[in-house]
């Protein structure tokens, strides 16, 4: 799956590469999209016309999808680039108040690679934001090549990394509340590319990608009881990560190096979180307490753990070493608060809160100051980061005989929550890294 | 105590407790009382039907609460009963919780749950090696609305049969 070799070379320029004022600073105070035109690639060959298209396509998606770009339709333009390399006419992209300008050709061989060169161009001070870029894969991976370089133009103009050639892995449901099937599934952060990963003749939950995308833990029912899963997503097998008898596991995370599992092991009524060292099979007792210690999820340095324990009589966020030992209370606010999660830059906290008979999706700082509510529901959970920690992708439930679970995301500043589209109900999202 | 005088009744009986370990896995199913062949007939009242039925296969609990009200003990108590006399029969008790809490929360709730009635059957004189318990979470509700009516027979603890010599 990640085993895609993407060739990237600058292509050479011979324009000065001053830096450039086309920014977006993505701050909590945006915004308004800023103004972009993405003319469809120039096909090179003749067999790359609908993969230029379809390519356009997946970067003004990708670009728009973020709330913090808004495309100029094709309709609006007053000229066409014909040439990828002819110099482009800057005031025909002014007048149509274009910001920023993005062309693109696309080649197909014979052997059905595809190569795809683009530039960027801030269209007021006339001149290109960083230089060309040339990308080529078989001929599967235009989706790909279409993430990355969307990927890049984000990356140029925020400054930030992207985050759109990456994946999500969930649960993928069907049937009634009371009898639903479940199985995993795996796809695109856009929704494409949607591939089943085990079966749904048992329960199936929270699944979590590995660092590097190539593993997921998940907590499954095949043995009758709650049991953590590894599986291995280049071969889709499985294989149980904790064989106890007479316990029950779940809640699985990865540490940052991929080395150690946090997972939650109930014995006799009480649910404590425990590590195990994948290397050795090695387990560590975190808590002990006789209140319910679940949902870990390990700081991006590895030195500590967030977690949720009613151990102060409700629900509560708490952080510790990630070897055990004191814990201090981060969540405060009224209300209860569940499946806390780490951001990947290290500085807020995403979780679940319930309060008022309602569920949020919030983010807080690592001392609990503030707690920012971006969802009300009558069932939201979940949350998952972008690889990026800009985005947060969560399950959102509708209540009564009918109701069903489906995933949203939404940025971290409450704006642009939006329906992720799936083939079936979905539940327990987990975003991947940022492929390679 | 009654649970006291119970167990103090039931320790004579203890002896038809089944010890060994069946391989059998306890299905996923959880709205199934029993993993055999037949139920057998209510009238019969030692069939899994008349367990079931008669007696009461399962207890409910408070919101966000895993302790056992009176009437679920009277009930516990009439299993413990039924367990005694019916030694072929190990069982699996599935905790359950309502939709309201995460998913991983409500696990951990079912569980304790199934472990509270673990521990009562346990004190009236079944032997913890014939109960193996289990938690569903919110992930098989019997009643499907939202709102209490439903939520309060979700929150249950069920006592299945598993019958060793089937």
């Amino acid at each position: 799956m990640f085993r895609l070799i993407f060739a990237a070379f600058i292509i050479l320029n011979g324009g000065a590469l001053s830096a450039a004022p086309l920014r977006i600073e993505i701050t909590q105070g945006v915004i308004e999209p800023m103004p972009f035109a993405v003319p469809v690639f120039i096909a090179e060959t003749p067999n790359a016309v609908e993969v230029a298209r379809n390519l356009t396509n997946v970067v003004r998606n990708d670009l728009t999808g973020t709330g913090l770009f808004r495309e100029i339709p094709t309709s609006a333009h007053v000229s066409k680039i014909t040439s990828f390399s002819s110099p482009v006419q800057f005031s025909d992209w002014q007048v149509i108040n274009a910001d920023a300008l993005i062309t693109g050709s696309v080649s197909v061989n014979n052997s059905g690679k595809v190569t795809v060169m683009f530039r960027v161009y801030d269209v007021f001070s006339q001149q290109e934001l960083g230089s060309g870029l040339k990308f080529s894969g078989n001929a599967n991976s235009w989706r790909r090549i279409a993430h990355k370089v969307a990927d890049e133009v984000y990356s140029r103009i925020t400054g930030e990394t992207g985050y759109f050639d990456s994946r999500i892995v969930f649960v993928s449901e069907t049937g009634g509340k009371a009898q639903r099937r479940k199985r995993l599934a795996l796809m695109d952060y856009d929704g494409a590319n949607v591939k089943y990963l085990t079966d749904s003749n048992s329960i199936v939950m929270a699944p979590r990608f590995s660092p590097k995308g190539d593993k997921v833990l998940y907590t499954s029912y095949a043995s009758g009881f709650p049991q953590v899963q590894i599986l291995n997503v280049g071969n889709v097998r499985s294989r149980p990560l904790i064989n106890q008898a007479g316990t029950m596991t779940f809640a699985p995370r990865f540490s940052p190096n991929g080395n150690s599992v946090l997972y939650s092991l109930e014995n006799g009524g009480n649910v404590d979180i425990y590590r195990m060292q994948l290397s050795n099979g090695t387990v560590k007792r975190l808590t002990r307490s006789p209140a319910i210690e679940t949902a870990p999820s390990f700081s991006p340095d590895g030195k500590q753990i967030v977690f949720e324990s009613d151990r102060s009589g409700s629900q509560q966020l708490y952080i510790m070493s990630a070897n055990g030992g004191e814990a201090r209370r981060i969540s405060f606010g009224s209300g209860r608060y569940g499946t806390p999660v780490w951001s990947p830059r290290g500085d807020m906290i995403a979780f679940t809160k319930q309060s008022k008979g309602r569920f949020h999706i919030g983010v807080m700082r690592l001392d609990g100051s503030e707690e920012r509510l971006l969802t009300a529901s009558f069932l939201d959970e979940g949350p998952t980061w972008s690889p990026n920690g800009r985005v947060i992708v969560f399950s959102r439930s509708t209540q009564g005989r009918n109701g069903t679970s489906s995933l949203y995301s939404v940025d971290i500043s409450g704006r642009n929550l939006k329906p992720l589209i799936t083939p079936e109900g979905a539940s327990d999202p987990s975003w991947s890294p940022l492929a390679r | 105590m009654k649970k006291l005088k119970n167990a103090i009744l039931f320790t004579a009986l203890v002896m038809l407790t089944a010890c060994s370990n069946s391989g059998n896995p306890f299905g996923g199913n959880s709205n199934d009382t029993f993993f055999g062949n037949d139920m057998g007939d209510i009238s019969n009242p030692t069939s899994p039907a008349y367990f079931q039925q008669a007696i009461g296969d399962r207890v409910f609990f408070a919101i966000d609460q895993s302790n056992l009200s009176p009437e679920a003990m009277d009930l516990l108590s009439s299993q413990a009963n039924w367990l005694m006399t019916n030694g072929d029969y190990e069982i699996i008790v599935e905790g359950h919780a309502d939709e309201q809490g995460t998913r991983d929360y409500n696990v951990a709730l079912g569980a304790r749950r199934a472990n509270s009635v673990k521990e009562y059957l346990n004190s009236l004189g079944i032997a913890a090696s014939r109960i193996q318990t289990v938690s569903y979470g919110k992930e098989r509700p019997i009643e499907i609305c939202s709102n209490e009516s439903c939520y309060s027979v979700n929150r249950r603890a069920v006592t299945v049969l598993n019958n060793l010599g089937s």
